[in-house]
């Protein structure tokens, strides 16, 4: 452990020690806040910029960032970025919640059946997960939204059906350890029904697990959105979406590098603002447990 | 062999009557007879002891009579009858019949009070929920009722524990804690699955004797399984011995520790360790009890057994009635009683 490390750590103990709740629940509420503020920006866009999104400004195209009217400068057709990615954030944290939300508990819901159940009905279903496995995920993504046609929905759709495998196959790994702990063989001794054991005794042990994970597919499917976006299966110009926006910034990237790196900066904070929450969830969950 | 069949005491009522009980257990290397050919029965208000190594067979028994063996990989054939529920057999009245009689009627305790308690919920909404599994109950009543069972099992200041979370909590109260969500919806049998080996002597004690308050106020059956032969002998009216998954020797507490016939049973006896005449050597039992897959023929203890005739090794005998209520699993009962019968090693 290097001298810092160990500096750090002296810290931590000692303001954990000083005030323990706090420091433990930092790295979450520090998450939090920042994808809240997020939230807030988008959902408030209006109120913070006076431009329309999709409105052309031929006159004021490539102006860069604290231009005088354009804090973030303006795309080839002289669009408001700072609009565009408060706008485009609407489309995209609706993709982070949408879609994971969906899945994380499809996903939760069947790993957890299927593995407290087990025998032959878990044997098929994870014979299910396994088959999705074998597709590359982000080929089958393709795949789906193309049959289906490039739409918002249609990319929701495609998530569905392809992302709860990973939520199944955790919440089933871990219940199959949970059910075989002695706490479960204690709740069905009290002759509690399968239901009540399977969620008030199994589930509140393995939702940490997937909860955490969802953090990470959240900032997963708000890149695959924004991937999906650059590959013009996603949204549709003009609606501002962050993907589309760097996909469509590129060409200018040498001599207008805001085009592309803004909407990429805003995807990095929500991922952070993720990633924060899904550490902070880990650490809160894992004291408690 | 010549003594007549021992009448049954009419006035003990039998609440539990286990017969030919078996458990299978299917593994890699085959199938594992965990529980082979067990027979007792269980009276009212009377605590019976079930005593062994490890893996003897003791808690698959417990878990097979209350339905908690997983399946697959375990089965189990035998007749076990429950007075409450007379004509059907435990083991075929179904999941669903299971259910309910697991906390209403038949119960147990863990072994591991560290492991027994959910760690993510609190021990009070535990106790309610036990409170609450049998019976229509307001979130009022559930608490009043929570709040005397923890009173009852000795958690002071019950009120402002409940709030607390199982690792707030030491060993024996989290003992304590398991044992009033077991009793929480008055069962008539209780399973005491070594509900004291993971604490220390003094908790030990505590508990036991909180067991034995219980079990009379409530008047609740028990079985209680240990490897603690100290245990088993302060605490039950009746003992079996288990070893390799049957039953070798079954009596009445007082003639079990005194007079045992079988002689497994005496060798475990005279291995315990004696304060008064303390001596350098401790007497073991030779050997190590045999794999419960494959199982060779003869008698499961021969192998180590001091007194094994060449019979011994092919043929196994049954539980043997040897005097009243008192059961033997041994062709020599009558010699291994004998000092004389046994051969001088074995009195090292």
């Amino acid at each position: 452990m290097n001298p810092g490390a160990l500096l750090l750590e002296h810290f931590e103990t000692r303001a954990r020690r000083r005030h323990g709740r706090v420091r433990r629940h930092a790295t979450l509420i520090v998450g939090c806040s920042v994808l809240g503020l997020v939230i807030v920006a988008c959902v408030a866009a209006p109120l913070l910029t006076a431009y329309n999104p999709e409105t052309l400004d031929p006159l004021r195209p490539l102006a860069p960032p604290f231009s005088p009217g354009h804090i973030l400068g303006t795309d080839q057709f002289g669009r408001d970025i700072w609009s565009r990615i408060l706008y485009g954030g609407r489309i995209d944290l609706l993709i982070a919640f949408g879609a994971t939300g969906v899945t994380l508990v499809a996903g939760t819901a069947i790993g957890l059946f299927s593995g407290y159940v087990g025998g032959w009905i878990d044997s098929v279903i994870m014979r299910v997960v396994d088959l999705f496995f074998a597709f590359p995920f982000f080929v089958l993504v393709i795949a789906i939204v193309a049959m289906l046609g490039p739409s918002i929905f249609n990319m929701f759709v495609a998530i569905w059906l392809t992302s709860w495998i990973s939520y199944a196959r955790i919440t089933r790994g871990h219940a199959v350890v949970t059910k075989n702990r002695e706490y479960v063989l204690a709740a069905k001794a009290l002759g509690y029904r399968h239901s009540r054991v399977m969620l008030r005794h199994v589930l509140p042990n393995v939702v940490s697990f997937v909860l955490i994970f969802a953090m990470v597919d959240a900032v997963g499917n708000v890149l695959l959105g924004a991937a999906l976006g650059f590959l013009g299966l996603g949204a549709k110009p003009p609606s501002p979406e962050w993907g589309a926006m760097i996909s469509d910034g590129q060409a200018y990237i040498l001599s207008a590098w805001w085009l592309s790196t803004l909407p990429g900066i805003a995807i990095v904070i929500v991922g952070v603002g993720f990633s924060l929450i899904g550490d902070g969830l880990a650490d809160v969950l894992r004291a408690d447990g | 062999m010549g003594e007549p069949l021992p009448v049954p005491d009419p006035a003990a009522e039998e609440i539990l009557v286990v017969e030919g009980l078996h458990t299978f257990i299917r593994s890699e290397g085959g199938i594992v007879r965990a529980v082979d050919d067990v027979s007792f029965t269980l009276r009212r208000g009377e605590i019976l002891g079930l005593v062994g190594e490890s893996g003897s067979g003791k808690s698959v028994t417990c878990r097979t009579l209350m339905g908690l063996m997983p399946s697959p990989p375990a089965w189990s054939i035998g007749d076990v009858r429950y007075a409450e529920r007379p004509g059907r057999n435990l083991l075929t009245v179904g999941g669903a019949e299971m259910q309910r009689l697991r906390g209403a009627h038949l119960s147990m305790i863990f072994q591991d009070p560290m492991s027994a308690l959910n760690p993510v919920m609190r021990v009070g909404d535990q106790i309610e929920e036990a409170v609450a599994a049998h019976a229509r109950l307001g979130p009022r009543e559930r608490r009043r009722h929570a709040l005397q069972l923890l009173d009852r099992v000795g958690i002071p200041a019950a009120s402002r524990r409940m709030r607390g979370y199982p690792h707030e909590f030491s060993g024996g109260m989290r003992q304590r804690v398991l044992i009033a969500a077991a009793i929480a919806s008055n069962p008539k049998v209780l399973f005491a699955d070594e509900p004291t080996t993971a604490l220390d002597v003094i908790i030990q004690d505590q508990i036991l004797s909180l067991l034995l308050e219980l079990q009379r106020d409530f008047g609740m059956s028990m079985v209680l399984v240990s490897h603690d032969l100290g245990v088993i002998a302060e605490m039950c009216d009746r003992i079996a011995v288990m070893y390799a998954g049957q039953i070798v020797e079954l009596a009445d507490a007082v003639t079990l520790l005194t007079a045992p016939r079988h002689p497994y049973t005496i060798s475990l006896l005279r291995s315990l360790p004696d304060t008064e005449h303390r001596s350098r050597y401790l007497p073991s039992i030779v050997g190590a009890p045999p794999q419960l897959i494959d199982i060779a023929p003869g008698c499961r203890f021969a192998p180590r057994c001091a007194l094994a005739m060449p019979e011994c090794q092919t043929w196994e005998t049954e539980l043997i009635p040897v005097a009243e209520d008192h059961l033997v699993r041994c062709w020599r009962h009558d010699d291994a009683r004998r000092p004389t019968a046994w051969p001088d090693q074995s009195f090292a």
